[in-house]
């Protein structure tokens, strides 16, 4: 085939550095939409047999290949289900994608205190009778957006959640950007085509071993796929990569032929990471012992997230000195626990090397706990629709002066990208507490315009 | 018929020696491991491909790995081994009668198996009373272990495949943790002589610095390793290896060897330039 289209690179003959770094074969993989090659816009050929073959690996009616990311794959789902002025309810503990496809439709969140483990100072998961309540209060809402499981591997109970919101004419959707591997482990927790939700994101570039960026949006049957499609074709690109469709496709075979043994090994892994953690001492390596029926209905097993507060350290300090001090990357660090993320690419020499740098910090870095904070639930008051908020007029304060206004714009620790303020929420004394505690632990923090979080922007007037 | 076994020192240099035959080939859970006979050298067991030891030249490196730490403490009792599944440092080591235990950790009983079979002239020691052989990760077993040990004796392969927990921060900082307030780790430390191998070298000396207070490196020729030219090093909480060498002592245990002697021992320590300014440039980065 002569290539007299784009890309422009023309196989990595016009780019010879770039051939050189990522290799011939990965630039002679990366084309164009053809007609033998399929278009990822309206999908009839190849793509489609992918997709058609992604739907019956994880048991949905239709998946789509996504290539901007989960992001692209959750606002897509909420850009489906929700417009203007309708209601959308969810857990306070979303994902940044989330709001930002509220501020793009307009949609009103409706928040369900997820309840905070006091000893761990996490968000969990939404307790049935705290959707239900939602549910009744707002009866108008039309979908329920639920995490599956949430960034520490915590889950609702997503049965119970589908059914309620279906009895009540709402959708139910599932964020499952750390989920994919439900769909083939055992003995892990239910996925959300298992449990009958209605659309669910999964990322496939977790823990399905897909490359960065490539993602899936998965339909039951009560959503029409061209209009789904209709919604994606918004915002994705008109020039899917077929480096991110290529590992979609084969990251989808390895998990069918694979899935169930790899995933098992990750949580032997997993489970022999969490006594020899436990052993160290001060380290509290959490598990299934947290399940508490409500906010905590399941826990996912291959997530090895540890509490470091009776160490004297908050989890983004441990998750610098692994980095800084033993050349390991952990996925994250916040005020109280960190994350390390486990995969099918492990093996167990990394795994002790990661343990034995932890006894190590708690030897050589380890202080008394008293003054350390915890992360807790500010039950958010949300004085306008994220929309009107981030489009309003608005003013920049030193953000000392800005207790009682309403922000108008995010705020967060990046990772895991859940925001401490969203658009349209009122900042309170408490907020710019944590915000400023959260700064001098090092955390990274994103959102706002000004990148050192000096200042926030807010809505002008009495707002 | 000409029968050679090659090993890549670097992508553009070999090391052959002419081979007899064969004795074993097998592939263990942690890595493929080999027994030659050699008109030259001997019998020679190599890992996935890499020269552990000769016959003819192990003698060098398990007298050194050994003694230099020996003739510094004065009252080694309990004997840390990791790795050493050749068992050439605990033969070294039980002819100390004063040690009183050794522990050695070996994470793959294949090799302990294959030399026992193979290379008896190694292996002579590990059902010496005073050995406990464990198998298992050297990472997760000092882990455990705390203020427990007067000499550690990392016998480590290379800082690639199973053996490269044995090369990190975390690894050091468990062994000093382990050892007792006089207690002396001695560590296998590459070559610095080519580039790959000088780069490993220097890694390792910035990590050892990072967790003991006294970190010095001495040198021996080891004519099949890469460059023939091998470094050790003496990480240690108390003692230094030259001001506290008790000469006498040493010698009057009446332990013949032949290439440690007390005289080599101070010599051992007096590193060449270029290896100097290669260990200095981590010492002050820090």
């Amino acid at each position: 085939m002569v290539p007299f289209d784009v890309p422009g690179h023309k196989r990595g003959r016009g780019n010879p550095e770039l051939m050189a770094l990522l290799g011939e074969k990965c630039v002679t993989m990366d084309v164009n939409s053809m007609k033998p090659l399929d278009n990822l816009c309206h999908p009839i050929s190849v793509i489609r047999e992918a997709e058609e073959l992604a739907a019956e690996a994880f048991g949905a009616t239709h998946a789509f290949l996504m290539v901007g990311g989960t992001t692209s794959a959750v606002q897509s789902m909420v850009l489906s289900t929700v417009k203007r002025g309708e209601k959308i309810i969810l857990p306070r503990n979303v994902h940044r994608s989330v709001m930002g496809a509220l501020v793009l439709c307009g949609a009103v969140p409706v928040y369900v205190d997820p309840e905070c483990d006091d000893r761990l100072g996490i968000p969990l998961g939404m307790s049935v009778s705290q959707v239900a309540r939602a549910i009744r209060r707002n009866p108008e809402a039309k979908a329920v957006l639920v995490n599956n499981p949430t960034y520490y591997g915590i889950c609702s109970d997503l049965r119970a959640i589908v059914k309620l919101a279906h009895e009540n004419g709402m959708l139910c959707l599932a964020d499952e950007a750390h989920g994919t591997h439900f769909y083939f482990g055992e003995g892990l927790p239910v996925s959300a085509m298992a449990a009958g939700a209605d659309m669910a994101a999964v990322s496939m570039h977790k823990s399905g071993g897909s490359l960065t960026q490539s993602s899936l949006l998965l339909t039951g049957p009560a959503m029409q796929e061209g209009h789904v499609r209709q919604i994606i074709n918004l915002t994705q690109t008109t020039s899917g990569s077929y480096l991110l469709l290529s590992s979609l496709d084969i990251s989808r075979r390895n998990l069918a032929l694979r899935g169930k043994e790899a995933f098992a090994r990750v949580a032997r892994l997993a489970e022999y990471a969490r006594e020899e953690i436990n052993a160290i001492g001060g380290y509290y390596a959490f598990s299934r012992e947290l399940i508490n029926g409500g906010s905590i209905y399941d826990f996912d097993v291959t997530k090895l997230a540890v509490n470091t507060l009776e160490v004297g350290l908050a989890g983004i300090e441990v998750y610098d000195l692994l980095r800084d001090e033993y050349d390991i990357q952990i996925e994250f660090g916040d005020l109280g626990n960190i994350l390390a993320y486990l995969s099918i690419g492990d093996r167990p020499r990394e795994v002790e090397r990661l343990v034995s740098a932890m006894s190590e910090v708690r030897r050589r870095f380890s202080r008394d706990p008293a003054g350390l904070m915890k992360q807790e639930y500010i039950d958010p008051e949300v004085a306008v629709s994220p929309q009107v908020a981030f489009y309003a007029d608005k003013e920049s304060l030193p953000i000392e002066d800005t207790a009682g206004r309403v922000c108008s714009e995010f705020v967060m620790c990046y990772p895991p990208g859940i925001p401490i303020l969203a658009p349209g929420e009122r900042i309170t004394p408490e907020i710019l507490d944590y915000i400023r505690y959260a700064k001098d632990k090092g955390c990274s923090m994103t959102g706002p315009e000004d990148p050192d979080i000096l200042r926030l922007n807010v809505l002008k007037g009495g707002l | 018929m000409e029968l050679w076994f090659s090993e890549s020192h670097t992508p553009n240099v070999k090391l052959s020696i002419r081979v007899d035959r064969q004795l074993y080939s097998a592939q263990s859970e942690f890595q493929r491991i080999d027994v030659f006979e050699s008109p030259e050298f001997g019998r020679f067991l190599t890992l996935d491909g890499y020269m552990m030891l000769t016959e003819k030249d192990e003698f060098i490196y398990h007298e050194m790995i050994v003694h230099p730490a020996m003739a510094v403490h004065p009252h080694v009792r309990d004997v840390l081994v990791i790795g050493a599944g050749d068992g050439g440092v605990i033969r070294e080591l039980c002819r100390y009668g004063d040690i009183s235990h050794i522990d050695m950790v070996e994470i793959d009983p294949m090799v302990v198996e294959v030399c026992r079979q193979y290379l008896p002239g190694t292996t002579g020691s590990l059902d010496d009373p005073r050995v406990s052989i464990h198998y298992e990760d050297g990472l997760k077993f000092i882990r455990r272990k705390n203020a427990c040990y007067d000499l550690i004796i990392v016998d480590s392969t290379d800082p690639f495949g199973p053996g490269e927990g044995l090369f990190t921060r975390e690894f050091y900082g468990n062994c000093y943790k382990a050892l007792r307030a006089d207690g002396i780790m001695v560590n296998q430390h590459e070559s610095p002589f080519y580039d790959e191998d000088a780069l490993a070298c220097q890694r390792a000396h910035k990590r050892i610095v990072e967790s003991f207070p006294i970190a010095k490196v001495y040198q021996a020729h080891i004519p099949t390793y890469p460059s023939g030219h091998w470094l050790f090093g003496f990480a240690s909480k108390q003692y230094h290896p030259l001001r506290d060498l008790d000469e006498d002592r040493w010698n009057a245990r009446g332990l013949p060897c032949r290439y440690y002697t007390t005289m080599l021992h101070k010599g051992a320590f007096y590193i060449p330039a270029y290896v100097e300014e290669l260990l200095k440039h981590v010492e002050a980065a820090d």
